[in-house]
């Protein structure tokens, strides 16, 4: 898939979600979003049953945390993957799914613009980077993002080839813990 | 937590922050893995790093239509379901646990129901799915940890105190990745107990005999 979306058009529909409850604009992020989810869960091996009460599950539990979800932190395909991944460790493997505990500041009111602009953009460096990628190296990553392999398995194939969106949110986090002080 | 960011000297390694990120870790290590990042910007930020790879890897799977009426069942499903989830209420108090080990005691450090394993040293195993385990440890100030290998991965990250090896020191906030070809004797640093959050796929071999009873008897 190369005709990778504006991710900004979403930040739109999030905010309408989480300040108006418009589900026009939940519709557009449903079209778009619940059969990549689906395909995405199938590609793990999961049933096309199970995938499709997971996606449902996952574009409700993204109307109910709509207010948790901060364009600066993640854009909004990295949001609901974080949200299908751990809806389905919570179905298939009965377990829970520790998380870190939030910083002490909490998602910005009114996230900042630039920020947002640096995290969307950064992104879809990233995304094409990976569809760029030789084969053998994008099957691994997407192997392990699947669910096919191990830890170990993964801990012997070094040399990832990541880093385009290290810096900026390094730097909005060290920011953030300097006016901390 | 009380912990200088600043002075977190190990990390984790990308192979764990993958594994975590993909959802595939034993629950265990999901645990010490939450806790780093608890207390460690810097692998947030990697985590960030790796989240972001994972929705890059989803969007490009293609789409499998959704069944008929699936937007309705949704719909339905948020109609009849609570409002809007509420983000938890800040917390001021001070704490050596950080958030995800309060989660599995209960609370903090006093709600730690601790079991004398030998040595002076004392565990506390935390309920989680059997494919690893994971335990607080609680080892006295210059104490040594018996001399052992391991057969699978284990992690260990340092919650209050400090201990050295041979080969490195790790105090608060530290976290070490050990495997199979590492044999290793931790000594706690001398001034204050050391507590730690260590996990493990596969059970500790311990180098000496009465260890290795002790280990069968004590399941650490």
């Amino acid at each position: 898939m190369n005709d990778l979306p504006k991710r900004t058009e979403w930040l739109a529909e999030m905010r309408a979600i989480r300040d108006t409850q418009d589900t026009d604009a939940f519709a557009r992020i449903f079209a778009h979003f619940a059969p990549r989810v689906k395909a995405f869960l199938m590609k793990g091996g999961s049933s096309p049953e199970f995938s499709e009460e997971c996606v449902q599950e996952v574009m409700a539990t993204l109307w109910r945390k709509a207010h948790l979800f901060d364009p600066t932190k993640a854009s909004a395909s990295t949001w609901i993957f974080t949200i299908a991944r751990n809806r389905k460790i919570d179905m298939i493997r009965k377990q829970r799914r520790p998380e870190p505990e939030d910083l002490p500041w909490g998602p910005a009111e009114e996230p900042s613009a630039a920020d947002t602009m640096a995290l969307t953009e950064e992104t879809e460096i990233l995304a094409r980077a990976i569809a760029a990628l030789p084969d053998k190296q994008r099957t691994l990553i997407e192997r392990a993002y699947f669910g096919d392999l191990t830890h170990s398995e993964i801990a012997k194939e070094t040399g990832l080839p990541l880093g385009t969106i290290k810096s900026r949110i390094r730097l909005a986090l060290d920011r953030l813990r300097h006016e901390m002080k | 937590m009380k912990i200088d960011m600043t002075q977190i000297n190990h990390h984790l390694t990308d192979g764990l922050l993958m594994g975590y990120s993909a959802g595939t870790l034993p629950e265990a290590f999901n645990l010490v893995v939450a806790s780093h990042i608890s207390l460690c910007d810097e692998c947030r930020a990697r985590m960030h790093e790796f989240d972001a790879v994972g929705g890059a890897v989803m969007e490009q799977q293609g789409d499998v239509p959704m069944g008929e009426g699936a937007f309705a069942a949704t719909m339905a499903m948020i109609n009849s379901g609570p409002e809007m989830d509420m983000p938890a209420p800040p917390r001021n108090a001070p704490s050596v646990l950080p958030q995800p080990v309060r989660d599995y005691v209960g609370g903090d450090l006093d709600s730690v129901t601790w079991r004398k394993i030998g040595g002076g040293v004392s565990q506390a195993v935390l309920p989680t799915t059997r494919d690893a385990s994971v335990r607080l440890l609680k080892i006295p100030a210059g104490v040594a940890v018996p001399d052992h290998g391991h057969r699978g991965t284990e992690l260990t990250l340092v919650l209050q105190g400090a201990f050295e090896d041979e080969s490195d020191r790790f105090a608060a906030g530290d976290i070490e990745v050990a495997n199979e070809e590492m044999v290793h004797q931790p000594v706690a640093k001398q001034g204050e107990d050391c507590i730690c959050l260590a996990a493990t796929d596969a059970p500790l071999r311990f180098m000496g005999l009465i260890p290795r009873i002790a280990q069968r008897v004590l399941r650490i």
